[in-house]
Formats: structure tokens, C-alpha cells, sequence
């Protein structure tokens, strides 16, 4: 009976791993209409840069990164598609909407880098830990091939001017943290699934980061840097130079390099360092004469740099978060891209030039125009380096509330893996500079109805911290939070936990706001009408009163559900308020162990406290009897209520595993136990309200009927239970790629595009006119004139107006078959006509012949210009047979 | 991408009073003229037409006023003792005045002699007025007694007696010309009406009434005596709509402001309070030197007189608005000019261009932006800045602290710039919405220019002036600590006795501002 097939497996929806890869912009050129056939491709110094960016990861596909491929030279359409690594997917990006269009899955790790066939603009290398080399054709999202290498693949460069080989970083067999670069002969067997085990080692050790690993012009060379040393193959010459910068070590850190590239068209390659300074090395083929010139201006790590597409200008992006775009390779001329919101960690140039983009720590990609401009930012979960805030839903939007870019809240959206927007909450410039301390956001509340938002904000100072709590409030007409009150130091020490009464009907005046600090006691704040009437706003908050336990740090607060009771805990002892009188009612504790977590019950469950405690119980009190009902011996580090439902969550941590354990207060049997959940901890979790109840065939899911339970781990990846794979998960978007590929983007083809959708109404108008159009090409008299020998045609002059006049439309609307019919019996009577000429009506014939078998498509020459034509024929040809 | 965001100016709710819309209208006030009478003054009354004469009753005499003029412009002395409530005619041309002696005079403005003269009243006639028909006048005196009296013959219409004590006060309805009212010692204001024998409505105050009051509409009617000002509303037989306690002596005079949105009460605690008359919440308070006696508002609230029991006439008059200023501003660009274009809304084929708007940065913004750090710091301790908005100086500050260049900032000065920095630094750091940022940048100071101390006189002066700034602020810190340790103790023993009692002493805000003072 419960065995509907699908067990409930564990889905990764998400998580924010930017291991560094540069993104590739397609370079694909199917334009319509501009008729430029395939994309001559004469630059040849593809770089390929890896790795996973971030992502949402579904089941055991995460979706990191981007791999970028960088540049392909010489191609001349603009890109369309940005490909990009992302855990072991690689995913397509649409230009021009920013939409996710394509997941290609297939990898069973990481991909760590991925680059277009130079041979082949619609096919696409990647390359993963699991030791295999897929080509795709992106555009349908097909693996083509796939190449087992053996060992893991940490880069993979492809070069235009090899054709059955790639290259890849590979770790050396038998020594740990080296590797070394090999090329891989891929063979051109026609299965799907090959062995590539053809391996002939190119520069031995080298880094395994992409970054660290550049082709120059033509594919002469190869550069790689590692630490403090530049090593230089030249493949024609079979040599190997090598440079080495003496290290230093200054206050901003060593000279150590970081990352390389190569100039696409000169001798030249850049050098980025650990403290700020790029170098341009010049000269290498000689060991002992080579030149470098510096440029300094970042103060902290280079991360990437990138040279444009013609080579005469230099892309350069580091901690600060501003893109440097130095001209022509000197230090005076530079402008600036700053702002950028996080650490460029990539950065990729499309193969046209127009586009480049950047990729920065939190997970986001930016587009930015060739004049340095801010063009589109893709971004799914912003990825902050600690969540404080926790998962929070917003009543509202049944968005995922938690910490974005530094300083703002991000709101996300689970349906479509989109930021639905960010509110800037500490409203200060954030300053990219290693070790200074700024404030964050640490706390967030939304009332039960999502009308207010409370934030707390934080600074870390060695002598007193600096809080905010700032309470915002949902405005209709702009449809997001106002500032309403900002409070100054709410506690002495850091705040621990805040909530607001959630009740539903009542929510205008009796709103309650508990802060819990760790200054030793909680707050409660109301909202104060303002009495004068002038007064611009007509409600603040204040503090209405402060209560405290024998001078124990407050940790976790809770309002019962019906709001009349507060249960505020105090380092071992849960202790009960009247949220009307604010009296103590009753206190709990169980010893020894802190307490962790704490909840009240929910709907029939409403009498119990659910209270998680340090030293590994779960106890649950009965508030009737103000006894302990029953009590568990885990180890619990997360405690999540389900709002719909009287379930209760509870993610323990056991031997290095997390599991999940879900269960109804009022017994103490678990209805469902989950576990090795994931090997990371389990740091926050959350239930999201679902739109509608799902239909679940088994007992033991009914607990997921409402709400979906979705989990950060510790290496913030966002998990969700379901009974659902993957696949169904994703909608694959094959539609949307149609549409894109009919997008016109040049001037031209924007004026093109215009014409031709003209074009297509009038078709959809009157057919009839399209056969018309069609004809100009057709007409006879232009044929003639055509296919005539040139030895045989009568003088320019003559025959010009008749070539102007066939290419005017002629007024009279002929039905296409009576025109072909016409043509036909003249051609006979002409046949009749001269008899010597047999020859050149054989080629009359011929010409007529396609007509007909056309069928509609018939001439639209007037008659009388037809025998004219005829008869300037038969001119020519008496005139010549007189020879 | 986002935009270079400012530095947030923290702006800190100043603590005491509130700048509202009404203290900057009361404050509107040019400093007072004094005048001195010659006893007590126990009435005020302005005439309702220009240019607004008051009459000032006190002593034997009327002094009427002009506008501006500090010497009277006429006195009328008839009296043998002591004259009451010289009340001007709806007109401005007659005025009548009670007396010591049971006498009620009609005086013309232009005339000296009185008119007519209405005796009846055995003692006293402490209030007398017309009423709205311009020919009556009602009057009450210490013989517990209210009459009418008809002007044109000078005799008595009707009498009063109901009143058990002292008529000490009364005035007239302005909608109905039968209609007045006058409040007495026995705790009562009696409603007569002139066509029918009796009172038609007593309210019952609770202390002796000291001045009564109808507004305009005559629904309302407020009552002053004892330390209470009360609001009944008539049209519902007398039915007590609030009371207001925020004297804490007798109030001994009511009256309304021009537009009838603010009463105004006089006090013997030498002050009189505003009230706004759609909430009853005291909006404004003026202080006097002495005990309040009678208060009076020109029309257009343009001068407030108030006597005193110690015959002085204090008169201000309103600052005159500054218009000159206006005219001599520079003409602005025509409302057209910053609406030309739009409300053009684009056609189909339009192409739009849209320009992205300039944000105007403030200095030490700009060069904050470019990671200036010293001369942002520059800018915020230029004169205006740094005296009139220290509150910018110091967020530029912590902004610098916050991006860890503070430091650099502050170091490499010469010795004026030093100089100036510890000055501003010892003369804020006391305020407490300074001092967390402040003691961090005197720390700093101390610790970059310690080598340096001893080489110049002014900067050492500096310094020694920061150090007593600060051991006076921790003496005063520590002498609030024992205060408040002291009202700890005395609470504690009062909560034990009389838990009702410590809920007053909350109420009164004694508490809040101890704990207020010690936040500082």
C-alpha cells in the first residue's frame, strides 16, 4: 500500500561554491541574413580558464560556475550565449535576458573548465574532476562525445591550431599538490564514449588553477606561473624559459604571481601578483635579455586579468571590486569600472570584443560593455561569506530571506532560481579591502503578515560593538520597505535573537517586537502612535519594557502561537512571560547543557515547549502541567516549527552526519527520520509555504503536503527534500533558445531584421506579392541577359533599360500560371519562328524550363517588353549568323 | 551597479523639548516691554477694531494703549477705589467698567466723563460686559448677585440671586444676545438667559471659579478654577468633555487665540500655558516673573499682554515677517522651465534617451569617494561645518575609523590644525552622542603627537583643556551614580510601603531623567 516508488531523496537546490571559472561567451554567428558564412578564425590563442562558479544544485548535481572561455579572436558577431561552469553543470546563459536556458548535466563531479571547439563554434569542450572530457553542442544541449582521461582534469585548453588534440592540467601520478600539463589526443573514432589515454606531458609543474596557465599568439607558446616563477614553452623551438621574480614579502602581501595571459597578436604577457602589481614580460625568447615593464595601481591581489580582443588595451580586476582597463599598456591611461559589489575573480572577453564579464566571489556574473559600461549582472543566490540572518521566509513574496551582498538582504526566489531584489539595509559604502571590519547585517524578523521587517545590524570594535535595529515597513504605493525607526545600541552586547508576535487578525496595534541580548536581558518593543499631528509619521517604536533572569545572557526568544505567552531562554533555563502583564509564569530547565533552540507547539500541539538543548537532549515541556512530558537524547542544531502544520523539523549532528528527524510534540516517536541528510553540518533550516498542497501518495511524506523544508549546510549550499528527481525539477527551455536565435543584434541586422519583418506581414497580408518579390530573380529578361553569352549580347546601352524596367514590379497582378503560359507558347512560336538559331533556343528552353517546374513562380515581365526583348534577340543573332 | 552611497549624517532626536510647528509660532515674539501700573492688574481687553487699543484695568484707573505706544494714550480715573473689568463694545466706542464700590460705569473712548452709570449692586462688581445686541449689559457682583442692565435707560432689566458666593467672573454668548454666563466662588457657572426668571444650566466646577470662557461657536465652554481648566460642552446640557491639570496653582485667566484653534491659560504659577483645542495637549508655555493675573491676544495673535499681581504689564509683539528678503531674492527659473518636457510622452517611433541624473555630492562625499582620507577630514573641520554641524564632522569620523584610515588622517598636522582638532574634540567629547567617536579620536591624537608634546605652548594648553574636560564629565558621572544609588534606596523603602506612591513618582518623570543624565 505505501509504496509509491519515489523515495524522498534529498535535492540540492543550491549553493554558492564559486570555485573560479571564467565564463565563455558563444560565439555563434548564425545570423540571418547577413550571409557572412562561417566565422573565419584567425586569432588562435583560445585561453580557457576553469572552473565552477556556483550554484543551485539539485541532487547531487551542483551547479557551480561558469567556466568563460576567453577569448576567441577574430569572430565577427556578437555573442549571444554565455557559457558558464557551474558544479557539475554547465549552464547557458542568454546575453540579452540573462535567463538560465540550458543546464547540461552529464559530469559526475565538479566541471572545472570548459572552452569552445576552435574548429567548431556551436561545440563546446569541458573538462571535470571525474576525469572526462565532454564536447557538447550547446545549442541543443546534447553531449556529443565524451573522452575518459583517467585522472582529474583541473584545466583544458583547446587550440585552433591543433585539431584532434587539447590540452589539460593533470595531477602527476604519485606526487601530491603538483601537476603538470599535458595534451590529450582526442581520437576521431565515431562512438559517443572514448578513451583518450593518449597523453604526452607539454610544462611540468604547474598550477592547478586555470588562471596560472596561458597560450600566446598563434599557439607559439606556452606561459605558466607558479609562485614566483614564469616558465615559457616555445613549441616550435622545443625550448623552455625560464623567469623568476625574487620574492618579497612587503606589508601587502608577497610578489607571488596569480594569474597570466597572453597578448593575442604581440609577444607579450601579463602578469598579475599577490601584491597589486601587473607585469608585462617582453623579449622571453631570450633567457637573459628579456624586459618587463610594471603597472601598480590595485593595492591588494591582482585576481585576473585579460588582454582585449585586438591586444591594445588590458583588462584587470582584484579584491577591490573595480575593473581596471588599462590602454595601451601604460600606466597613465586607465579608467575605471568600480563598484563592482564583490571580488572579480574571472574575467572573459567575448570572441567580437563587444562584451566582456566579470566573475566575482559572491557568485554573480556581470556583463559589461566594451566602453566599460555596466551592461546585465546574472545572479541566482548571492553567496555572503556567513549567514547570519538565517533562513527566513518573507510572508509576502514566499521568498527565501537571507544575506546577500555585503550589507544588503537578498531576496530569493525559489521557483525560478532568481533574486527577486536586495534591500540595502546598512546603507553605508562598503569598503572592498581585506581585514576591515564592516558592519553586517546579523538578525532579521518579518511580522506575520510581512507588513513590517525588523533588522539588526552589527559592527565588530574591539571595545564595544555598534548595533542598529532598524524596523522598516511595507510600503503599497512603492511596493517595498521603508525605514521607519532606526535605534542605536538596542543592547549593550551583541543581539542574539528577535522575534515579533505573529498575530494575524490583530497585527495594527499589538505588535510586539522581543530582542533577546547577550547583555543579559530582552526587549520589548511596541508601536507608539505619534500624537502630534503634523508629525510625518504617524507610528515609531519604542522599548516598553526589559526583563531579566538572575542575570543570565538571553539566547533564544519565541512567541507561542496564539501570542500569550513569550518564551524567552536564559543560558540553561527556558523561561515563560505573560506577553500582557509581563510577569514570569513559570521557568524550565534541563540541566546541565545550555539551551540551544527553542519552540512552542503549533495548533493541537500548542500546549508544549520544544526546547533543544547543548549537551545533546530534546525536551519537550507540557505548559499545562509545567512538567516535562518526554525529552530525547540528540544532538540538535537545528529547530524548525512548520507554520502550517503542528510538525516540527529537528536536524541533528551525529558522527559526522547530519539527519533529520521530523515529529509532532504531543508524541515521542519521530514521523519521519532522514538519515545521513549530508555529510556537511547542517547550519539553518526553513519551511516554505507551498502555493498549493502537493498531492503525496504516502503516509510518511504527508508532513510535506504544506510546506517544503529546505536546509543551508555549512559550505552554503541550499538543499530541499522531495519526492521528485531532478529532472522534473527543471524545465528545459529549448523554446526559449528558438526565439533567441531569430534576435537581431547588429545596426545592420537590426535594419535588416525591419526589412524582413516587413517582409513576412505582407506575406501573411497578400500572398500574391511575395510571388512577385521572388520573381525579381527570376524574370526572364534578366536570366537572358545572364545566361546569353557575353560574345553575343547587343552593347550596355541598349540592353540597360530593359534591365531596369524587368526590375520594376509591373503593374498589372498576372496570375503566375497564365504568365508561364504565355512564355511558353512564345517560346514555341520563336522556335517556329527562326529555325537556324536552333542552338540558342535550346537555351531559351532551359531557361524556361525551371519555371515551369517552379510552377507559381512565373515571369512578370510585360508582354510587350518580352517581345521586345525577343526581338532584340533576333536581331543579335541574325547579325551574327551573318558572320 | 551600484552608486557611491553618502555618509549617513546620523540624526539624533534632540532630547526636552520638541520643535513643532506651534513652539516656532510662539516663539515668534519680539522681547517683552514691561510697563508698570499701579497695583495689581485684574483685566485685559483689547478693542475688536483696529488699530486694537487695550484697556488695561488696574488699581483706581484705565489705562487704554496704543499698539506700540509704552505711555497710555488715554486714562480714565473716575474711580474712588478700585476699578473691575473695563470691557470694550463689540464697536470699540463704549466701554463699561465695574467698581469697588457696587457702581457700574459707561465710558465713551473720546469722552472722559462716563455716560451713564448703573448702580444696584451692593459691593463689589467684579465682571461686567455687553452683551451681543450691543445694548445690554450683564455684571456680577460680591453680593452673590447677576443683573442685566439696558443701557439706554440705565436701569436694572433683571437680577440674579442664585449664585451662594462671590461672582467673580462671566461673559456673554457672541451667537445668542440673550445668553450669558458667569462662574462664582461657590464652585459654579450659572447659564442665564435674559427671557426667563432663573438660570437655564449650572456646572458644577469643584473650586471656585476663576474665569469662564465661550468659544465662538457657543457649544463650548471652558471653565478655570483651582489648578483645573475644564471643557464642557453646553449643547449637551453641560457635560464635562476634559480636564486639564497642568497648572500647578490657581489658573486665574482663559482666552482664546484668534483663530479659536489654541486657549491660552494664565496662572498664579507664573506661567501661561498653550493648549491646542482639538487634542487639549499643551502645545507651548510661556514663563513670567511673577504671579499671572489676566492675559489678553490681540486679534491676528499679533501682541500678548499679560498683568501681574505686582502691576506690571508685560506686552510683546510679534516679530514683523521678514519680507524684505523675498522681494530681493533672485528670481527663479519660471515653474515652465523645470516642467518643460515632461509630460511629452514618447510616440511609438521616438527614440528614447534617457539621462541618468547627477547627484549633487557634498565635499568630503566627493572625496571620500576617491579614498581622500585627510582631506575629507579637512573639509568636515571647516568653520561652518564643524560649528554649526559638528553631527557631520564626527560621522566623517567614524566613516574614517570604519575604513581604518582615521589614523593616517589625523597624523601629519601642523600646529594650527592640531590645535583646532583638540579644541572641537575637548569641547564635544562630553556630548554624549559624541563621545564613543570622540574618545576614539582623542586616544588617536594622543598617541600620534605624544612624541611632540612640550614643543608648542598651544598644543600642550590643548591638551591639558581635554584633560579637564574630561575629569570634570567623570566627576559629574560619578556624583550622578551616588545620586542615583540614593533614590535606589528611597524607592525601595517606598515600594514596600505604598506601591501606589512610586507609580506617581514614575509618572512624574523623575526616574527617566536621572536615567537620561546618567546616559550622558
Amino acid at each position: 500500500m505505501v509504496a509509491p516508488a519515489a523515495a524522498l531523496r534529498v535535492v540540492r537546490c543550491g549553493g554558492s561554491s564559486l570555485h573560479g571559472a571564467r565564463a565563455v561567451f558563444s560565439a555563434d554567428s548564425k545570423q540571418v541574413g547577413l550571409g557572412t558564412g562561417p566565422f573565419s578564425r584567425k586569432g588562435e590563442d583560445p585561453k580557457l580558464s576553469n572552473d565552477g562558479a556556483t550554484g543551485w544544485c539539485h541532487r547531487g548535481l551542483l551547479l557551480p560556475g561558469g567556466v568563460l572561455r576567453r577569448r576567441v579572436t577574430a569572430v565577427l558577431l556578437p555573442a549571444r550565449y554565455l557559457l558558464c561552469a557551474s558544479g557539475d553543470f554547465v549552464k547557458v546563459y542568454s546575453v540579452a535576458t540573462e535567463e538560465t536556458l540550458r543546464l547540461m548535466g552529464g559530469h559526475g563531479d565538479r566541471v572545472t573548465a570548459i572552452q569552445l571547439n576552435p574548429h567548431n563554434h556551436m561545440q563546446l569542450y569541458s573538462s571535470s574532476l571525474d576525469g572526462s572530457i565532454k564536447l557538447w553542442d550547446f545549442m541543443d544541449g546534447i553531449p556529443i562525445k565524451t573522452f575518459t582521461v583517467g585522472s582529474k582534469l583541473l584545466a583544458l585548453y583547446a587550440l585552433p591550431s591543433l585539431e584532434d588534440s587539447v590540452f589539460v592540467v593533470i595531477p602527476k601520478s604519485g606526487e601530491r599538490d603538483t601537476f603538470q600539463l599535458v595534451s590529450v589526443k582526442l581520437t576521431k573514432a565515431a562512438a559517443q564514449d572514448l578513451e583518450a589515454k593518449e597523453l604526452s606531458v607539454v610544462l611540468d609543474g604547474v598550477d592547478a588553477s586555470p588562471k596560472h596557465i596561458a597560450f600566446g599568439r598563434e599557439s607559439e607558446y606556452v606561459a605558466s606561473v607558479k609562485e614566483v616563477n614564469l616558465q615559457v614553452y616555445f613549441f616550435k623551438r622545443k625550448q623552455l624559459n625560464r623567469f623568476s621574480v625574487s620574492a618579497i614579502k612587503t606589508k601587502s602581501g608577497s610578489n607571488h604571481f596569480t594569474c597570466i595571459a597572453c597578448h593575442p597578436t604581440e609577444d607579450c604577457i601579463a602578469t598579475g601578483h599577490a601584491d597589486g602589481k601587473i607585469r608585462l614580460w617582453r623579449n622571453f625568447y631570450h633567457k637573459k635579455e628579456y624586459t618587463f615593464s610594471t603597472l601598480h595601481w590595485h593595492h591588494d591581489t591582482v585576481m585576473d586579468v585579460a588582454f582585449s580582443m585586438e591586444g591594445t588595451s588590458l583588462l584587470s580586476g582584484g579584491v577591490e571590486s573595480v575593473l581596471v582597463l588599462w590602454h595601451n599598456e601604460s600606466d597613465r591611461q586607465k579608467d575605471f569600472l568600480p563598484r563592482l559589489g564583490s571580488a572579480i575573480e574571472y574575467i572573459s572577453m567575448s570572441p567580437d570584443g563587444a562584451l566582456c564579464c566579470t566573475l566575482h566571489s559572491d557568485n554573480r556574473i556581470t556583463i559589461i560593455n566594451s566602453n566599460l559600461r555596466f551592461s546585465k549582472s546574472i545572479q541566482g543566490l548571492i553567496k555572503s561569506a556567513d549567514v547570519k540572518t538565517g533562513l527566513v521566509v518573507d510572508p509576502r513574496t514566499k521568498a527565501l530571506v537571507l544575506n546577500g551582498e555585503p550589507g544588503h538582504l537578498q531576496f530569493y526566489c525559489l521557483q525560478s532560481d532568481q533574486q527577486l531584489f536586495s534591500l540595502d539595509i546598512v546603507q553605508r559604502q562598503y569598503i572592498h579591502q581585506a581585514g576591515l571590519n564592516q558592519a553586517d547585517l546579523v538578525k532579521v524578523a518579518f511580522s506575520a503578515q510581512g507588513k513590517w521587517l525588523a533588522t539588526v545590524e552589527e559592527r565588530e570594535e574591539v571595545t564595544d560593538p555598534e548595533l542598529q535595529l532598524k524596523l522598516w515597513f511595507y510600503d503599497e504605493e512603492t511596493q517595498s520597505f521603508k525605514l521607519n525607526t532606526r535605534i542605536n545600541m538596542p543592547h549593550d552586547d551583541h543581539i542574539t535573537d528577535m522575534c515579533f508576535r505573529d498575530m494575524d487578525e490583530l497585527e495594527d496595534d499589538s505588535l510586539i517586537l522581543v530582542t533577546t541580548g547577550r547583555d543579559c536581558v530582552f526587549k520589548v518593543w511596541v508601536m507608539v502612535e505619534d500624537t502630534d499631528p503634523e508629525a510625518q509619521q504617524s507610528v515609531s517604536w519604542s522599548c516598553d519594557f526589559v526583563g531579566s533572569y538572575h542575570n543570565y545572557q538571553a539566547t533564544n526568544c519565541c512567541f507561542s502561537e496564539d501570542g500569550s505567552l513569550l518564551a524567552v531562554s536564559f543560558e540553561e533555563t527556558v523561561t515563560v512571560w505573560d506577553s500582557v502583564t509581563w510577569d514570569l509564569k513559570c521557568t524550565f530547565c534541563h540541566p546541565p547543557g545550555k539551551i540551544r533552540n527553542i519552540c512552542f507547539g503549533r495548533l493541537t500541539c500548542s500546549k508544549y515547549l520544544i526546547g533543544a538543548t547543548d549537551c545533546g537532549f530534546l525536551c519537550c515541556w507540557n505548559l499545562l502541567s509545567c512538567a516535562l512530558e518526554w525529552s530525547a537524547h540528540l544532538n540538535i542544531l537545528v529547530l524548525q516549527p512548520d507554520p502550517l502544520s503542528e510538525h516540527i523539523a529537528a536536524v541533528s549532528w551525529l558522527s559526522k552526519e547530519s539527519s533529520l528527524f521530523v515529529f509532532k510534540p504531543n508524541e515521542p516517536r519521530p514521523i519521519y527520520i532522514q538519515r545521513n541528510l549530508c555529510k556537511e553540518k547542517i547550519q539553518l533550516a526553513a519551511f516554505v509555504p507551498r502555493d498549493e498542497p502537493e498531492t503525496i501518495a504516502s503516509e510518511k511524506y504527508l508532513w510535506l503536503r504544506r510546506s517544503q523544508l529546505f536546509f543551508l549546510t555549512d559550505t552554503q549550499e541550499l538543499m530541499t527534500l522531495s519526492t521528485k528527481s531532478l529532472e522534473e525539477r527543471l524545465t528545459p527551455s529549448s523554446k526559449q533558445l528558438a526565439v533567441e536565435e531569430s534576435l537581431s543584434v547588429t545596426p545592420f541586422s537590426l535594419l535588416l531584421g525591419k526589412h524582413r519583418r516587413q517582409q513576412s506581414q505582407e506575406d501573411t497580408d497578400h500572398g500574391k506579392l511575395v510571388v512577385h518579390s521572388k520573381h525579381k530573380q527570376d524574370s526572364p529578361a534578366v536570366k537572358e541577359l545572364l545566361h546569353t553569352p557575353a560574345h553575343v549580347l547587343p552593347s550596355a546601352s541598349f540592353l540597360c533599360p530593359i534591365f531596369i524596367n524587368s526590375l520594376l514590379i509591373s503593374k498589372e497582378n498576372k496570375s503566375a500560371v497564365e504568365a508561364a503560359d504565355e512564355v511558353e507558347m512564345e517560346s514555341e512560336k520563336s522556335e517556329d519562328d527562326s529555325d537556324e538559331e536552333g542552338d540558342v533556343t535550346e537555351m531559351e528552353q532551359e531557361d524556361t524550363s525551371p519555371m515551369e517546374l517552379l510552377g507559381e513562380t512565373t515571369c512578370k515581365l510585360s508582354k510587350s517588353q518580352e517581345k521586345e526583348l525577343r526581338k532584340i534577340r533576333k536581331m543579335n543573332y541574325s547579325w551574327i549568323s551573318a558572320f | 551597479m551600484a552608486t557611491y552611497k553618502p555618509v549617513v549624517v546620523q540624526a539624533i532626536p534632540k532630547l526636552g523639548e520638541r520643535i513643532t510647528q506651534d513652539t516656532v509660532y510662539w516663539r515668534g515674539y519680539k522681547t517683552p516691554v514691561q510697563i508698570k501700573e499701579f497695583g495689581a492688574v485684574n483685566k485685559i481687553d483689547f478693542s475688536p477694531v483696529p488699530p486694537y487699543n487695550y484697556a488695561v484695568t488696574a488699581s483706581s484707573r484705565i489705562h487704554i494703549y496704543g499698539r506700540y505706544s509704552q505711555e497710555p494714550i488715554k486714562t480714565f480715573s473716575r474711580f474712588k477705589d478700585a476699578a473691575y473689568c473695563a470691557t470694550y463694545r463689540d464697536d470699540g466706542n463704549l466701554l463699561v467698567a465695574g467698581s469697588e464700590e457696587g457702581s457700574i460705569r459707561l465710558f465713551d473712548i473720546s469722552g472722559r466723563a462716563p455716560l451713564r452709570q448703573f448702580d444696584g449692586h451692593t459691593k463689589a462688581v467684579h465682571v461686567v460686559g455687553f452683551l451681543s445686541d450691543k445694548y445690554r449689559i450683564f455684571s456680577g457682583g460680591d453680593d452673590y448677585s447677576s443683573s442685566l442692565w439696558d443701557i439706554p435707560s440705565a436701569t436694572e432689566i433683571v437680577s440674579y440671586s442664585e449664585h451662594t458666593d462671590y461672582v467673580r467672573c462671566g461673559c456673554a454668548s457672541k451667537v445668542n444676545a440673550d445668553v450669558f454666563i458667569t462662574g462664582s466662588y461657590d464652585h459654579t457657572v450659572k447659564l442665564f438667559d435674559a427671557r426667563t426668571k432663573s438660570s437655564v444650566m449650572t456646572i458644577e466646577h469643584g473650586q471656585p471659579v476663576e474665569s469662564v470662557l465661550l468659544f465662538p461657536s457657543g457649544g463650548l465652554l471652558v471653565s478655570a478654577g483651582g489648578r483645573y481648566v475644564k471643557v464642557w460642552d453646553v449643547l449637551k446640557g453641560g457635560q464635562l468633555l476634559v480636564s486639564l491639570k497642568n497648572h500647578h496653582k490657581t489658573v486665574t485667566c482663559l482666552c482664546l487665540n484668534s483663530s479659536g484653534q489654541r486657549l491660552l491659560s494664565g496662572s498664579l504659577d507664573r506661567h501661561v500655558k498653550i493648549y491646542s483645542t482639538t487634542s487639549y495637549k499643551v502645545v507651548h508655555s510661556f514663563n513670567y516673573a511673577t504671579s499671572i493675573l489676566s492675559l489678553a491676544l490681540s486679534p491676528e495673535d499679533e501682541t500678548i499682554v499679560v498683568g501681574m499681581t505686582n502691576g506690571v504689564l508685560n506686552v510683546k509683539h510679534r516679530k514683523p515677517e521678514e519680507m524684505k528678503e523675498k522681494s530681493q531674492k533672485k528670481r527663479q527659473p519660471a515653474y515652465r522651465t523645470y516642467m518643460k518636457g515632461r509630460t511629452y510622452m514618447p510616440k511609438q517611433e521616438d527614440f528614447c534617451v534617457s539621462k541618468p541624473v547627477k547627484r549633487v555630492l557634498r565635499k568630503y562625499d566627493k572625496l571620500l569617494k576617491s579614498f581622500q582620507s585627510s582631506k575629507a577630514l579637512d573639509a568636515v573641520l571647516e568653520p561652518p561645518i564643524r560649528l554649526y554641524t559638528p553631527e557631520v564632522t564626527v560621522a566623517v569620523m567614524q566613516e574614517l575609523h570604519r575604513r581604518g584610515t582615521l589614523r593616517s588622517a589625523l597624523a601629519g598636522r601642523d600646529e594650527k590644525q592640531i590645535n583646532l582638532l583638540l579644541t572641537f574634540v575637548a569641547r564635544r567629547v562630553i556630548e554624549p552622542r559624541f563621545t564613543p567617536v570622540l574618545v576614539t579620536v582623542a586616544d588617536m591624537l594622543t598617541d600620534i603627537y605624544q612624541p611632540v608634546v612640550g614643543q608648542s605652548a598651544i598644543v600642550d594648553r590643548q591638551f591639558l583643556r581635554l584633560q579637564e574636560a574630561i575629569g570634570k564629565e567623570i566627576d559629574y558621572q560619578e556624583e550622578l551614580l551616588e545620586v542615583l544609588g540614593m533614590m535606589d534606596t528611597l524607592f525601595a523603602t517606598f515600594t514596600k510601603k505604598n506601591a501606589s506612591y512610586l507609580e506617581e513618582n514614575r509618572s512624574n518623570g523623575l526616574t527617566e531623567t536621572v536615567e537620561t543624565n546618567m546616559n550622558n
